[in-house]
């Protein structure tokens, strides 16, 4: 578990915990490099939108393993939950936008999409919750 | 992170090194839309070798640097792009938008 402040000092801090969790957990190079960029971009927008920039706002990470059946086999992942304590999100307005048009912002959200395979917003009482969830490719099963 | 501007004739060129994410994007977005008004270059070129992470801000901050070069008809390049810099441009499909070079003499020579 990773507990921090809103402040993006602690993103470049975030970045290389999560990377090395999943390469360590057995994950791929392009798929270690594609999980951090989702929980970067996730912190991200907790920060901007739930928290408004503010800096001083308590934000808590959970990392634990998870499986699910797959073909008859049993698939490892590695599920992330993001929390935070700002106002209830809009689950309508959860989506990425065109990537056909060509402007700044509203990449974060297709990023993480792109490279999870499960998220899942949710409010639990004043808790906003983001679970992400990668699962290992059969073939790799360091987990 | 660090960015820095040099000038080579009409070009401009940007050195911007460490991580480009949320704490730091919007320095490198009014550096590069600054030098872009004040220098008038006939030539913008980013150079990216030494950026091992960029994220969406940092993104969005390359395509508003794109768009002021065009405003003023500059060509704006990238060169010396990492292998998460790359595969971040490829999954916000920008990738065919900017003018990508490997390295500073490609670009100067294009």
């Amino acid at each position: 578990m990773l507990a921090l402040y809103s402040n993006p000092k602690w993103l470049s801090v975030v970045r290389g915990t999560v990377e090395r969790l999943s390469n360590t957990l057995g994950f791929p190079e392009v798929q270690c490099r594609s999980i951090t960029r989702a929980v970067d971009e996730a912190l991200t927008n907790i920060v901007k939108h739930s928290y408004g920039n503010r800096l001083d706002q308590p934000i808590a990470l959970y990392f634990r393993r998870t499986q699910r059946q797959s073909e008859g086999e049993v698939q490892q992942g590695l599920e992330i939950l993001l929390c935070d304590r700002g106002p209830q999100v809009d689950a309508s307005k959860l989506h990425g936008r065109r990537l056909d048009e060509i402007r700044p912002g509203g990449l974060g959200l297709h990023i993480i999409r792109q490279a999870m395979d499960i998220v899942e917003y949710a409010r639990k009482g004043p808790i906003n919750r983001l679970r992400l969830v990668k699962y290992l490719a059969q073939t790799n099963r360091a987990l | 992170m660090q960015i820095s501007a040099r000038h080579q004739g009409k070009t401009t060129i940007f050195d911007i090194s460490g991580d480009i994410d949320f704490a730091n994007s919007r320095e490198v977005r009014q550096s590069v839309l600054r030098e872009i008004q004040e220098s008038r270059a006939v030539r913008v070129m980013v150079n990216l070798s030494q950026v091992s992470y960029i994220d969406s801000s940092g993104v969005a901050s390359l395509v508003e640097g794109l768009k002021a070069s065009r405003d003023l008809g500059s060509r704006f390049i990238l060169f010396g792009l990492s292998t998460s810099a790359r595969e971040v441009l490829q999954l916000s499909r920008l990738i065919k938008v900017f003018e990508i070079c490997d390295n500073e003499e490609q670009a100067l020579a294009s």
